[in-house]
């Protein structure tokens, strides 16, 4: 009884997109008609070449956009029945490295959405020291600011921010895009063996396949405002859609003229 | 008689009247920032108000400021007084950098980071006292530096309408074409200025974020 009551273990999707469409007032026209459904648990990633209206979708969750046509529902309940602070804490938040806050310390920055939830501050502190040693970050370093850190310590505090109020799920937007690829590829690696623990539903975005292919249960290709095709990682690498096709061959033109070059 | 002999003869004048001025400057300035700081906020959140708000402050600006103190001397009980109507004065200039100052440090706050912020499930309140206003703390107060500045030079003439302060060095002094006591009420002014300037600014080094 009181379980159904929390999102975790409700039947159906965690996030369902109703013929959402999303126009700028001047009339540009940024996402039309999406259907779609997330799935509890998995990895969905949105990927698209940049103004293909994968970030816009992913803001549409959390609502720091509203759609201007249609319904995103989330955990079943469309926005009109939700409070709009109160789903935005419950949804874990990652964007590229600049959105820590400047002037607040590591610490401070992951201890966020608790402090604005004003748990205990002992809470708070072993939640942060718990939170730091999951992501993999010297603890040495919470009273640093974001300005003193690496790229991908910046990114890794951004990470155990998403994750301080254990929020069922978490939106991620090109959060290893800044990287160099070494860093990304311990970072990926880093979230697929976090995901496995956690089972969060989560909604990625990025322009790059070799992520998609990595991360994703599935992937949503978008173009131009459009859901082109919904695919799982070998489909797509199947796929005959000529987009996804394209995006395919484009990904294997490195490696081919490579290979060419060695030979001849 | 030369300047040093007329400060040590009369320090006790001199340092009464950088009192007055330093009271009326110090007033204004907490009156400016208490109307100007929460109107900037308000004009950095809703961009409609922006020229309105900025076109007042900039108009009242544009009026010579013997102009202004002669135009409120009929105002009943603020003309009772002149040191009134000079504060009043002086906190209407101060109002266009102090606004100004607000909106743009407001303004300036990476979009992302408000961006973020605002996705975590900060409220406008929290967003506003956590986030926009620390990170916009050194632009905000580069506005009321300005403000102090300029009003130290204003507050001469506000000996004019007989509100005291180093001006009345200043106005005695020119009537009795008597170059050292213009000195006397200038030379304090300027540095009163120049100090204001300095400690300000060097506040406003220590608050501006990494």
């Amino acid at each position: 009884m009181l379980a159904g009551m929390h999102g975790e273990s409700r039947d159906g999707p965690a996030i369902e997109f109703c013929g959402v469409s999303y126009e700028l007032p001047s009339g540009r026209r940024l996402l039309s008609d999406l259907n779609l459904q997330v799935q509890r648990g998995e990895t969905l990633v949105f990927l698209g070449r940049s103004g293909s209206g994968k970030t816009t979708t992913l803001k549409m969750i959390n609502r720091l956009l509203t759609p201007t046509k249609g319904e995103v529902c989330v955990d079943g309940a469309t926005a009109a029945q939700t409070d709009v602070i109160r789903l935005r804490r419950g949804i874990g938040y990652v964007i590229q490295e600049i959105g820590l806050l400047p002037h607040f310390t590591v610490e401070r920055n992951i201890g966020l959405v608790p402090e604005i939830e004003a748990w205990p501050s002992d809470k708070i502190r072993a939640r942060t020291q718990e939170l730091m040693q999951i992501v993999g970050l010297d603890s040495q370093l919470a009273a640093r600011y974001p300005h003193q850190l690496s790229g991908g310590q910046r990114q890794r505090v951004g990470v155990a921010r998403a994750l301080a109020a254990d929020p069922a799920i978490l939106l991620m937007d090109e959060p290893f895009g800044a990287l160099d690829p070494l860093t990304r590829d311990d970072l990926q690696r880093e979230f697929l063996s976090l995901q496995q623990r956690l089972h969060k539903t989560v909604v990625f975005v990025t322009h790059d396949l070799n992520e998609a292919l990595r991360l994703a249960s599935r992937i949503a290709l978008m173009e131009a405002g459009k859901l082109i095709t919904v695919l799982s990682p070998q489909a797509f690498l199947r796929s005959t859609d000529p987009l996804a096709a394209a995006y395919v061959r484009a990904f294997h033109t490195g490696l081919d003229s490579t290979a060419n070059r060695g030979s001849s | 008689m030369n300047l040093f002999q007329f400060f040590a003869q009369n320090s006790g004048q001199v340092a009464q009247l950088t009192l007055e001025h330093l009271w009326m400057v110090g007033i204004s300035t907490l009156l400016a920032a208490l109307i100007g700081i929460p109107l900037g906020i308000l004009i950095a959140h809703r961009p409609l108000l922006n020229r309105p708000v900025l076109g007042a402050a900039n108009i009242i600006q544009t009026i010579p400021s013997l102009a202004l103190f002669g135009f409120l001397l009929p105002v009943p009980w603020l003309g009772d007084r002149a040191e009134r109507l000079a504060i009043l004065a002086l906190t209407l200039y101060a109002l266009l950098p102090v606004i100004r100052g607000t909106y743009t440090g407001i303004r300036g706050v990476e979009p992302a980071v408000v961006e973020s912020a605002r996705g975590m499930g900060m409220t406008d309140s929290q967003l506003l006292w956590r986030v926009e206003l620390p990170l916009a703390m050194s632009v905000i107060l580069s506005g009321v530096r300005v403000a102090v500045v300029i009003s130290v030079g204003l507050a001469t003439i506000a000996a004019a309408i007989g509100a005291g302060g180093l001006g009345e060095l200043i106005f005695r002094g020119l009537a009795m074409v008597n170059n050292q006591l213009i000195l006397a009420g200038a030379i304090p002014a300027a540095l009163l200025a120049v100090l204001a300037d300095f400690s300000l600014g060097w506040v406003e080094r220590r608050l501006r974020p990494q």
